[in-house]
C-alpha cells in the first residue's frame, strides 16, 4: 500500500515538473506546478504510514501504537495551506502580466533573460 | 526537441532514483519517535482526541502561526496586486454581466447555508474528529465562491471582512501570549480547564484557537476568491 501511494506520488511528480518544464501557456504551468504539489504530500503522507495503522485519532477502536504517524500529516497540511497561497499569489502575478501584455504565452516575457 | 528530449531523460532518471529509494523502505509495523510520543501524550496531556489537530495547534503551534502569516501576506500580496486597478476598468465600458442560470442560483440559495454551517462544524469539531480551522475555512470559502457565481453583481463587504480577520488574527497571538504567561509556554493550549475527553468544550484552548483560525482563513479565501475575480 506504501509503496503504491509513493509510486503514485513519484509519478505525479514527475508529470509536473515535465509540464512546468514543457508548456508555455503560464496557466498551465501552474496546474503542473499544483500537480507537482499533489504528489509531493502523497509521497509523505505514505512515508508516514504504519503497517496496518489506523488515522491518528485516538477513542477506543485504534490500539496503542497502530496509529500512522500524525507528523507527515501536520506538516502535509501546512505544506497545502502554503501551496494555496503561493499558487493564488502567481495567479495574480499572471492577472497582471496578462492586463499588460495581453498574452499568457512565456515566451513573451524575455525582459529578465540573460 | 533535443530539449524535450533531454527533459524526459532528466525526469526519467529522477524516477529511477525515486523508485530505488521507495524500494528500500520497509514499512514498519509499530510507530516509533516522535509521532509515536505525540500519539501517547495528545489524550493525557491536551485532552485532544486527534493528534493532528494537537499537534498542529498546540506542540508546533508556531509554525500554525507561521503557517497564517504566510497565508495573510498572500492575501495580502493579491489585493495590493489586483486591487489598484479597479478604479481604472469601472470606468471604461463595464460589460454587463450576463445573470446565472436558475439551477444555479436555485442551488446557491438552498447549499449556501448548509455549505457554511458544514464549514463552521468542521473547523469547532477540530479537536474531535477529522477536520480543523484550516480545512473549515476553506469549505467556508467555497460558499463565498459559490455566491460569487450565482450572483455576478454579489459584492463582500470588505469593511466587515477585514475587521474579522484581524480581531481573529489578534486574538490568537493574545491567546498564544496568553499561554506564556498563565501556563508553560507559547501556543499552550491548557490555559483554559481541558474538560472532559469527546466534548466540544474541552481541550483547552485548542476549539478557540481553530475557531479563529477558521475565521481568519474563510476570510483570507474569501478576500482571495474576490480578488481574482477581478472587476465585477
Amino acid at each position: 500500500m506504501t509503496s503504491l501511494a509513493m509510486i503514485t506520488g513519484g509519478l505525479l511528480m514527475a508529470v509536473g515538473f515535465w509540464g512546468i518544464l514543457t508548456r508555455r501557456n503560464l496557466i498551465r504551468m501552474i496546474l503542473s506546478l499544483a500537480i507537482t504539489e499533489t504528489g509531493l504530500h502523497l509521497v509523505m503522507i505514505a512515508a508516514g504510514y504504519v503497517r496496518h495503522g489506523t488515522a491518528p485519532i485516538i477513542d477506543e477502536a485504534a490500539v496503542a501504537g497502530q496509529t500512522v504517524d500524525p507528523v507527515p500529516q501536520a506538516l502535509v497540511l501546512t505544506a497545502i495551506v502554503i501551496g494555496v497561497a503561493v499558487n493564488a499569489l502567481l495567479l495574480a502575478l499572471i492577472i497582471r502580466l496578462y492586463r499588460k501584455k495581453g498574452t499568457l504565452d512565456v515566451e513573451s516575457f524575455g525582459e529578465l533573460r540573460w | 526537441m533535443i530539449k524535450r528530449v533531454l527533459i524526459l531523460a532528466v525526469l526519467v532518471f529522477f524516477l529511477i532514483l525515486f523508485l530505488s529509494r521507495v524500494a528500500g523502505i520497509d514499512t514498519p509495523a509499530q510507530l516509533t519517535g516522535v509521532g509515536a510520543g505525540y500519539v501517547d501524550r495528545s489524550v493525557g496531556e491536551l485532552n485532544s482526541p486527534n493528534v493532528v489537530t494537537a499537534v498542529v495547534v498546540t506542540y508546533r503551534g508556531i509554525d500554525t502561526l507561521g503557517e497564517v502569516s504566510v497565508l495573510f501576506l498572500a492575501a495580502a500580496a493579491i489585493s495590493l496586486l489586483l486591487g489598484s486597478t479597479g478604479k481604472k476598468n469601472g470606468k471604461g465600458g463595464a460589460k454587463e454581466k450576463r445573470s446565472a442560470s436558475e439551477i444555479l442560483t436555485t442551488g446557491a440559495d438552498i447549499l449556501v447555508p448548509v455549505i457554511m454551517l458544514f464549514g463552521v462544524y468542521i473547523f469547532l469539531n477540530g479537536h474531535l474528529s477529522p477536520g480543523g480551522g484550516f480545512q473549515g475555512g476553506a469549505v467556508v470559502a467555497s460558499a463565498v465562491l459559490l455566491l460569487f457565481l450565482a450572483y455576478p453583481g454579489f459584492r463582500l463587504r470588505h469593511g466587515i471582512l477585514a475587521a474579522l480577520e484581524s480581531l481573529s488574527g489578534t486574538a490568537y497571538v493574545v491567546i498564544a501570549v496568553l499561554g506564556l504567561i498563565l501556563a508553560s509556554g507559547f501556543l499552550d493550549s491548557r490555559l483554559l480547564p481541558l474538560g472532559e475527553t469527546g466534548r466540544i468544550i474541552s481541550a483547552g484552548t485548542i476549539p478557540l484557537v481553530y475557531t479563529l483560525i477558521g475565521l481568519k482563513v474563510g476570510t483570507e479565501l474569501a478576500g482571495i476568491i474576490d480578488s481574482l475575480g477581478g472587476d465585477r
